[in-house]
Formats: structure tokens, sequence, C-alpha cells
């Protein structure tokens, strides 16, 4: 045998190897921003389970925009848990691709959803343009950088945020509401596809005076690019956002992964994996955990999706195609 | 070539099944599969689709900006072409390989490099925003990447055709009098001209589908830097598969009847030469 030969021999055999000892894997399809999040939570689990099930678990990660990687577990992606940062994504995959039964919601507490973040604003050093809050963002001299939310959950977010801010402070009308939202993208100088690349737009490009965008991102900001080249600005008032996890039925039947898939989404609420959670600036829901990192989470006055009717009725109401968002998108556009 | 004509190499009727087969395969089904996807549209909501005011502005965006691209690399195509057959200088073979970079870069690759490079605090969209032209996150900056990508396609096509023509005919038309202007016309041109819009056509079509390079350049605002391929993927967003390949069904009908149009009117001018 040939020398070649027999290192192509040594490098499958040990490929075999390699994969016979990993006795169970696990796909969890998640969305982009939360790559941090699961770098930290994997070992953890994995530790935490080979410890009590004397197993190898290999876990593999998938990440993308969160409805791209939706409609790819509709398309056939055989993903055991999917995480992700709507729940409209979710219900998506039990409306078009059937793959998670109806009532995934209910599986765990929270509404299946192990932590949250919310909407805040992130500014230049100094505040230069003194942006306090939402209502600063409407100013003729600001620029205001926000992922578009035709594409992006992030984006979504951002408007919700910024309507029920608005309908807080007018005591509910609906059409001051509108008036300033549209105000507010009317300050909106470029539409990123995902809350990524608007970060990338407003840190690396220095495009705009204010971001807005997830806590969470705004610690990855601060490690990427250092703490002292932004404030935070937290609004008086923001939308809580919930990121929803759910196993995905069909797929661990198939592949005899329930146990396991449940076990590594039910440790997500256990102090340990709300430790990590924390850790990566998403809130957790544990109440000792969340004491412990009061400091890095300013109690800030909260409404949530549920405001609207839910995600659901949400993004009928405003991002569906010719509803509110499309209507202001084409109010501004004229004014230009 | 006859149905049944006896060629020197044989396995006709073996290669055409082939080619059918594989065409069939390749393309045909994919598209017929697109078409009868959007058939669960009824006519009037499919219409109520292409026809939304943001979708018709984006149909402008993206034909336009391809139309632009087209034909700034039809000028600057044929004139790198001509240099690098005509002339010979130190660094040809590198500037040559050069050409076919846009083919092999990933396009978000290049969109994102475009994007930096001529952002307001760009290297070259620093000073550009100094003068008070801005092309990062405008219809330019559109205009700009799907330059960048469709570049190759011109060069390529009218080099061979450059490298064969024969020099002696330029030689002849000289020496019969004419001016080098007529001879460009009248000699150069003619010959090169079913390369160039062969060239402009596969640029054009190229450009027409692009979406990694522009979506981060184009600053993607409503109505104004929009292209098409944004609102299928928006659409998509939406899981609104049917929105989206109606949108898809016009580009593609509409770029199909471009190339043939294209295509006529090179079959046109050919045979016309003779």
């Amino acid at each position: 045998m040939s020398k070649f030969k027999k290192i192509v021999l040594a490098i499958s055999l040990s490929g075999f190897s390699a994969l016979s000892w990993a006795d169970t894997t696990l796909l969890n399809v998640s969305y982009d921003v939360m790559r941090d999040f699961y770098k930290d939570y994997n070992p953890v689990f994995q530790k935490y389970y080979e410890a009590k099930y004397k197993d190898k678990l290999t876990i593999q990660q998938s990440h993308g925009g969160s409805s791209k990687q939706a409609r790819s577990v509709i398309d056939g992606l055989e993903a055991d848990v999917v995480t992700m940062n709507q729940s409209t994504d979710i219900d998506a995959i039990v409306e078009k691709g059937r793959q998670i039964n109806p009532g995934w919601e209910k599986k765990y507490a929270d509404e299946a959803a192990p932590f949250s973040s919310m909407q805040v604003l992130i500014v230049r050093k100094g505040n230069p343009k003194g942006i306090k809050d939402w209502a600063d963002l409407i100013k003729p001299n600001v620029q205001v950088v926000v992922p578009n939310p035709k594409t992006s959950g992030n984006g979504r977010y951002t408007f919700l945020a910024a309507w029920g801010a608005a309908l807080k402070q007018n005591g509910g009308n609906e059409a001051k509401a509108r008036d300033f939202t549209r105000a507010v993208f009317a300050n909106v100088p470029l539409l990123d596809a995902g809350g990524r690349a608007a970060t990338t737009t407003f840190m690396q490009r220095q495009m705009g005076d204010v971001l807005v965008t997830f806590e969470n991102e705004a610690e990855m900001i601060a490690r990427e690019f250092g703490r002292g080249n932004f404030e935070v600005i937290y609004p008086s008032v923001s939308i809580d956002a919930d990121l929803p996890v759910a196993l995905v039925d069909k797929v661990v039947d198939k592949r005899g992964t329930r146990k396991v898939a449940d076990e590594y989404l039910r440790y997500l609420w256990s102090p340990e994996g709300q430790e990590v959670a924390a850790q990566n600036y998403l809130r957790p829901r544990n109440a000792a955990v969340a004491a412990k990192y009061a400091k890095q989470f300013p109690a800030i006055k909260l409404f949530g999706v549920a405001e609207f009717g839910g995600m659901k009725a949400a993004q009928k109401k405003f991002f569906d195609d010719g509803a509110i968002y499309d209507q202001i998108s084409a109010e501004i556009a004229k004014k230009r | 070539m006859k149905w049944k004509q006896s060629s020197v190499l044989p396995g006709f009727n073996l290669a055409l099944g082939y080619s059918v087969l594989y065409l069939s395969l390749i393309v045909l089904l994919p598209l017929a599969a697109l078409i009868s996807k959007s058939m669960g549209l009824d006519w009037a909501s499919f219409w109520a689709i292409v026809t939304e005011p943001r979708v018709v502005a984006s149909y402008k965006v993206t034909f336009g900006a391809s139309l632009i691209a087209a034909l700034i690399n039809l000028f600057v195509g044929l004139l790198i072409a001509w240099v690098l057959v005509r002339y010979s200088f130190p660094g040809k073979r590198f500037i040559d390989a050069l050409v076919d970079l846009p083919f092999a870069l990933p396009t978000a690759v290049a969109g994102i490099a475009l994007a930096t490079l001529y952002a307001p605090n760009g290297l070259l969209g620093a000073p550009l925003d100094q003068l008070g032209i801005k092309i990062a996150f405008t219809p330019a900056g559109i205009v700009l990447a799907l330059t960048f990508i469709t570049l190759p396609f011109v060069v390529r096509t009218v080099q061979p055709v450059l490298e064969d023509m024969e020099k002696e005919l330029e030689e002849a038309a000289s020496s019969l009098g004419a001016t080098r202007w007529q001879i460009f016309c009248k000699v150069i041109l003619p010959t090169i001209f079913p390369a160039l819009l062969t060239g402009f056509t596969l640029a054009f079509a190229r450009a027409i589908g692009e979406f990694g390079s522009v979506i981060f350049i184009a600053g993607n605002m409503p109505f104004k830097s929009e292209i098409t391929p944004l609102m299928i993927i928006s659409k998509l967003e939406q899981y609104d598969y049917l929105g989206a390949t109606a949108i898809a069904v016009v580009m593609l009908v509409v770029s199909f009847a471009l190339l043939l149009l294209i295509n006529g009117l090179q079959w046109w001018v050919t045979r016309h030469r003779r």
C-alpha cells in the first residue's frame, strides 16, 4: 500500500471513530445574534449531560437571519430544536411545515422564552446630539440607524418600540403614534437587511447618530469595538422582546432525540443556563440570577408584544404588505 | 445541422439527447416549478402583487441600474479588451487575470468592500462626500456594484474577437486612404459588434438578478433604492411564497423578453452586414 493510501485510510478511519464515539448529536437552528450565547451555553450543558447520563453529546449550531432559519426548517433542515427571536418564526414552522405541534409555547415556562431582551438606543461617545428618549429621534438633525422591518425581527421590534412608546405618551392615540413613528423612520438614512448589518453601518461606517437595537447586541458591540466608543441610552419605556425556543416534534421523534432535546431546552431555565444568559446580557427569568446581575440590567418600564395582541397580530397590522409600515414608507418617500 | 446528417464525429444523437436532458433538469425544471407555483394565484391577485407601487418602483431601480451598468461596461469593457489585445506592457498578464476577479469573488464580499470604500467615512467616500457626491447608500451605489459585478462579460466576449481580427484588414483600409475614425467605424466596429452586443446582454442579464453585492451598498430605501430581488426576499421573510414567486416570474418574463429582443437585434445586425 502506498503511503498516500495509508494516509487516506487513516484519516477516514479516524473520521469513522469520531462518529461512533459521538453517541448523540443535536442540531440547534438559531439566529445570528445568538451565536455568542450558545457558544457559551453548549459546553455548560454538555458537561451537565455527560455527567448525568455518561453519554457523549455533540451539539451542532446553525445561525442566520431568524426567518431565513425558520424557512430552512420548513424546507426540511433537520433541526432538533429551534431558538428564534420572534414567535412568528416558530408559528410559521407550525403552520407551513407542520414539523412543530401547535401549543409549543405552553410546553415551557414563560411562554417558552427562557430570557428576553429589549430595545435600547446606542449613541456616539459623549452623546453629542443629547439623545435621552424616543422623542429625540424625530429631531430634524438626528439620523437613526435601524434594520429593515420588512426583513429583520430586530427592525420590527424597533418599529413596535417606537410606536408603543408614542402610544403611551399620547394616551393611546393611534393617529399620534403613527405620526411619531413616521417621523422616526423619516430620519432613517438607510435600511440594512439585518441587525448585524445595522451595527456595522453604525459602528464601522460611522453612519448616523443613534442605533436602535437589542440590549444584548449592545454588549456585543462593547466586546467588538470597545466600551469607550459609544453609550447605551435606556429610554423611559421600551419593548420587551421574548426570545422563544421550541422542540421540533417531527424531527426529534424521527431521530429519537426528544429526551435529550427537551433537556437541552429545559436546562436554559436552570440557574446555570440563566447565569450564562445574564453574562451575555440576556435578561434572565430566574429571580436569584436576575438579582445577582441587577446592576447590568437597569429597570425601566417595559411593555410586551401582547400590547399589540401578540406578534402574529402585530405582523398583520404593521408589517404585512400594504400594512401600516408600508403606508408610512410610501408617505416618507413622497415627501422626499 | 440537419437532423440526420452524417458527421465526422459520431454520437450526435447521444450528445443532443444528453444536452436536452441536462438543460431540462438544470434550467427548465426549476423555472417550470417557479411558474407552476405562481399558478396558485388567480390573475387578479397576481396582478395586484406585481403592480404594487413599491414593487413597480423596484423594477425601475433594478432594470434602470442594470441598463446603466451594462452601458458603462459596454464602453469600459471594450476599452479594457482593446488595451489588453493591442498593446503589450509590463504586468499585462496580471491585469488580464484581474478582469476575472469579479467572477470569482463572492458578491457579498464585493458589496461589503465597495460599501466600506464608498461610505461617507470610507477611503474614497470621504473625499467624494466633501465634494457633495454620495455613492454608497444611494442608487449610484447600486450602479457601482452592478458595474463591478458585470465587468468581465464585455471584456471576455470582445477580447477573442479582437484577437482574431486580422491586422491586414486595417492596413488595407489605411492604404486605401481611410482615416483612423473611418477604420474604427467601418472595419473594426462591425466585426466586434455582435460580440459587444453579446457581452452587453450577458452583463445586463446578470445585473438584473444580482442581490448579494447590491444589498450592502444600496441603502434599501423604499421607492428609492430597493431592488426587485429585495422585494422577493422580503416576501419570503413573510413566508409569502406565492407573492415571491409572482415577482420572480415577472422578472423572468421581462428578462427573457429583453434577451430575445437583444438576440434578435444581434441576428439582424449580423445578417444585415453580409
